[in-house]
């Protein structure tokens, strides 16, 4: 080995301390940067590489077959702006029945004579395209599981037909729940039901501007209202790619923290390394090594940790994006997401550029120290800079280890401004996570819709070898459910809730349709706009069902699927994220005309003040025995994998930041202390306790950590306020001001104290160290 | 100085000794006049080139020895012959032989920390001759050193001296320049004050004895 590589591998093996920080935070940087970069990169690339091998439908509209023939809704494809397009296809909504006889959500068929090539080109990814009646495709993305050879009957039409599945096909743009032949259709379609459904591809349609006019452009020559429904390939994309963006603006947070921390602490790191070994430098330049060789060896000693951080970081960057990846593996169903090399090769070189920068501008400014000069370190005085804040604090009532450590950062302000940036960040991403969990903690909270005391669930369906198996038992009846509550005595007030499926003209895929008995308002509905419904013909719906129907607030919506349409106003718009937001809530009455089949009817009861839930229960299922059901405390409890994964990985990224930190502080007080090692030699051997050296050296970062804290919570809580609306958006979610206005008085006060907390976490092993010097040897050190 | 010889320089605290050796090794610059040593002008040479001609004219001793705390005696003491770029068996060997004479092969493998200080300044001196330097340069050798260990290593530079080496010592000991040097140079001040040969210097420290 080189007298080079000696001297590389001494120091990196015998400075663990520094090697330690220097390997930690460059893990952190690089982890956090391939998770952010992985998924900035899959949540994008399957759904494109699909559209454009299937050439998808830009927009698919459904319109109105009483209000325009075949032939008009062709020449709809000549209008301005189209490149292609494909239909009319004949559609209808129909509710299917398995072998088994288990009912199943309605689902929207088109008739189409093959997959079709120029405008969305259907992949068959298991048996063939059907050929004759009786045959049908099913989408891979249907609610229904699609099975070939299954047999599908629809008693709900003339003649109850009956289909076998000869084929499962995927339409990237989800044109629909199923194909037959368009001769299938007239089986398919009663009298005042059914559709025709066209395609089309724009020449420009990267906006939802450009998508819209679009719109306006092919049905611009048709009456008026022929147009029932609509799907913009932009909804479909953002609705594919919600799980993984989720995480985006959220990682961003993370890796930019990270990433100004690696700079910082990367700095102050190779700084003190430089500082600490300038003794060594002198003897290396007074052996001969020239300044480009000092220059090489501290680089090299910064960048062996760094480069086997950056190795741990890929790997545990990878492993943290796998349970994610697997997520939209799922969405995306046979296909395989990988993480792209070019991610982990960028952030490998850029991290190690960093290091590399960031270690040679210290070592330039070593290496060119006059040799005599870096000799004289340690056996010369230091230059007596913030002797008047050692005066200034000998002055105040405090102990005189408390007043010399405070002083300490006037004596080396320049190693107390870097320390300080490094704190800040570790408190930054501790309040922005702190805000985070509540914030994620109020949409649960909104999702779980849990506001009630007591709930009466339906009854769990049995789970047999094949899945759910059909309930032979009565249903017991809301209405003695109802009675039983009532009779209660310490009943405050009650609902009950009950859901059906339903389809939404354009839109392939059901909604679910949530219906109410009573005042459900109080239940835990988090409104983001409008108000709760009150009146006939009323409903509210989350964000999610507005984006994918292109509809807002005062629009009206028809319901198809629920034995007759239904139409209802929409009037408030409500947090609610399940099902991708294809929900609506309604009142029960307003599903009575079309005789919906409510399933899975709950109960939900808020008991009179001052009256114990616990004895309520037991008396309530003392009389719902009879009808075989049963009440228990609390709400419904909806926890949710992602909110689960966004705390996990959020808390961990945090105690990564905040160890780095901390490490941070533990190497600026380390080079502090061993600069001062005569210094604190001399207190010692006037008379100062061990005790009070730890608290003249933890005292010396109170300054510091009281002041990263002051700025880091307002910078936190800050990002907190630009990061959750991000996220909300990610996933198509509005954020009311009760999910981001989460801090209060009480959590910022501890909050600054935070940085305190680092600072003093970061200087104990220091301050340890500097109480069991000898008191000899600190007197005899160079 | 001619070749072969030893010189002490002596004086008070302050009066420029290590200064002066400072210059001659090319680790600081004259504000005025030149230093030139074995035909080269040292004061006019930039950081490489001074380390260059460190590392093939100078050997150098210092008081706290200066030897890396984090490399072992054998790599503390190869290192100026490897930056010179001696094949590396060549080295190991030359260093082997240098730590035998020496008598500290036994802790070739020790890191400095665990010597005593007089087995510390061994692996210095070995260090410095590693390159066999026309000139060995000691500033307070004995300086850090227990009486016993620092009369070993006067015994040392003496010997040194003998098979020829040429050797300046910077001390205020006058014993050490009775034992190890034959010229002595006393300066204050920054200015020679004095230059005279080891039988004087032997002379004056006994007069000095004698008078007290």
């Amino acid at each position: 080995m080189s007298a080079l590589g000696k001297v590389v591998r001494s120091g990196v093996g015998r400075r663990r301390v520094q090697t330690l920080v220097i390997g930690l935070i460059t893990m952190m940087a690089v982890a956090a940067s391939v998770l952010g970069g992985t998924l900035l990169v899959v949540s994008g690339a399957p759904f494109d590489d699909a559209f454009a091998q299937q050439r998808g439908a830009h927009l698919s509209v459904e319109y109105d077959a009483g209000k325009a023939s075949a032939e008009q809704l062709a020449k709809s494809a000549d209008a301005q702006g189209v490149s292609a397009a494909a239909g009319p296809y004949r559609t209808a909504t129909v509710s299917p029945r398995l072998d088994s006889g288990m009912p199943e959500w309605p689902m929207t068929v088109a008739g189409r004579d093959n997959p079709g090539k120029g405008v969305d080109g259907l992949t068959l990814t298991d048996g063939r395209w059907p050929t004759d009646p009786g045959e049908i495709v099913l989408s891979a993305d249907a609610s229904l599981f699609p099975a070939l050879r299954m047999r599908l009957t629809f008693p709900g039409l003339p003649g109850d037909p009956q289909l076998k599945v000869v084929g499962v096909a995927r339409s990237v743009t989800q044109t629909a729940d199923a194909w037959v032949v368009p001769a299938q259709m007239a089986a398919l379609t009663t009298p005042g039901n059914g559709g025709y459904q066209m395609l089309y591809r724009f020449t420009d349609a990267d906006t939802a501007a450009q998508i819209a006019a679009g719109r306006k452009a092919v049905t611009a020559n048709l009456p008026p209202g022929t147009a029932v429904g609509e799907q913009s390939w932009l909804t479909v994309k953002k609705t594919a790619e919600r799980d993984t963006a989720l995480y985006v603006p959220f990682l961003i947070a993370f890796g930019v923290l990270g990433l100004v921390m690696s700079v910082l602490i990367v700095g102050n790191v190779v700084a003190s390394a430089v500082g600490t070994g300038t003794r060594r430098i002198g003897i290396l330049k007074a052996v001969g090594f020239t300044p480009a060789q000092v220059v090489r060896a501290y680089v090299g000693q910064a960048l062996i940790p760094a480069a086997v951080g950056t190795a741990l970081g890929v790997l545990a960057g990878r492993l943290l994006a796998v349970p994610v990846l697997a997520e939209t593996e799922q969405v995306y169903g046979s296909s395989t997401l990988s993480i792209a090399p070019w991610v982990d090769l960028t952030v490998i070189a850029g991290v190690l550029a960093l290091v590399t920068v960031t270690a040679w501008a210290s070592a330039w400014r070593a290496g060119r120290l006059r040799t005599v000069d870096a000799l004289a370190v340690g056996r010369t005085a230091s230059a007596g800079r913030g002797r008047w804040a050692v005066r200034l604090a000998g002055r105040l009532p405090l102990p005189r280890p408390v007043a010399l450590g405070l002083a300490r950062p006037f004596a080396r302000p320049a190693r107390a401004l870097v320390m300080g940036p490094a704190v800040l960040s570790g408190t930054v991403a501790v309040t922005f996570t702190v805000g985070m969990g509540a914030s994620l903690g109020e949409v649960t909270k909104a999702r779980a819709h849990d506001a009630a005391d007591v709930t009466v669930a339906a009854p769990l369906p049995e789970i047999g070898p094949a899945g759910p198996v059909p309930d032979e038992r009565p249903a017991a009846d809301p209405a003695k459910i109802a009675a039983a509550i009532e009779a209660n005595s310490g009943t405050g007030k009650y609902y009950s809730a009950g859901t059906a499926r339903a389809t939404v003209s354009g839109v392939a895929g059901t909604t679910a349709v949530t219906a109410f008995t009573g005042d459900a308002s109080w239940g835990g509905y988090t409104m983001v706009s409008g108000r709760w419904f009150d009146q006939p013909g009323e409903a509210v719906v989350p964000t999610g069902f507005l984006a994918a129907t292109g509809t807002e607030i005062g629009d009206t919506v028809t319901l198809n699927g629920l034995g007759e349409p239904v139409t209802v106003r929409i009037v408030g718009e409500v947090l609610d994220p399940r099902y991708d937001g294809m929900q609506v809530f309604t009142d029960a009455a307003n599903l009575t005309a079309a005789h919906a089949d409510l399933t899975d009817i709950s109960h939900h009861i808020a008991v009179k003040s001052g009256t114990d839930v616990g004895g309520y229960v037991a008396a309530l299922n003392k009389n719902l025995a009879p009808l075989d059901v049963t009440a228990m405390a609390g709400g419904p409890d909806r926890g949710s994998d992602m909110v689960v994964t966004l705390n996990t990985l959020s808390a961990l990224l945090t105690l990564m930041l905040v160890a780095v930190a901390a490490l941070g502080v533990l190497g600026g007080v380390l080079l502090d202390t061993r600069e001062r090692v005569r210094e604190i030699g001399v207190h010692k051997a006037l008379g100062m306790t061990p005790r009070q050296t730890i608290t003249m050296v933890l005292t010396s970062v109170v300054l510091t950590g009281l002041a990263a804290g002051a700025v880091a919570v307002p910078l936190g809580v800050s990002l907190h306020g630009w990061v959750l609306p991000a996220m909300g958006d990610s996933a198509g979610l509005h954020l009311p001001d009760s999910v981001i206005a989460v801090y209060d008085l009480a959590q910022l006060l501890p909050l600054t104290l935070g940085g305190l907390l680092i600072a003093t976490l970061g200087a104990l092993l220091p301050a340890g160290w500097a109480a069991r010097a000898k008191t000899a040897t600190a007197l005899r050190t160079e | 100085m001619q070749p072969g010889e030893a010189v002490a320089i002596l004086g008070p605290s302050g009066s420029g000794k290590s200064t002066l050796l400072n210059l001659i090794a090319g680790l600081d610059r004259p504000d005025t006049g030149t230093v030139t040593v074995h035909g080269v002008r040292v004061d006019g040479l930039g950081e490489a080139g001074a380390a260059l001609y460190r590392r093939s004219k100078i050997g150098m001793v210092c008081q706290f020895f200066n030897l890396l705390d984090d490399l072992t005696v054998a790599d503390n003491v190869v290192l100026p012959a490897r930056l010179a770029g001696m094949a590396r068996r060549e080295a190991d060997r030359r260093a082997a032989e240098l730590l035998e004479n020496l008598g500290i092969d036994r802790h070739a493998r020790a890191y400095p920390g665990r010597l005593s200080g007089g087995e510390r300044q061994r692996v210095a001196v070995a260090r410095a001759l590693m390159n066999r330097p026309p000139l060995l340069l000691a500033d307070e050798p004995t300086g850090a050193l227990a009486t016993v260990a620092g009369q070993e290593v006067s015994r040392l530079l003496a010997e040194l001296n003998a098979d020829g080496q040429t050797i300046v010592v910077v001390t205020h000991d006058l014993a050490l320049a009775r034992s190890c040097t034959n010229r002595t140079v006393k300066i204050a001040d920054g200015r020679i004050i004095e230059d005279i040969g080891a039988r004087a210097v032997a002379w004056e420290t006994g007069a000095a004895q004698a008078a007290r």
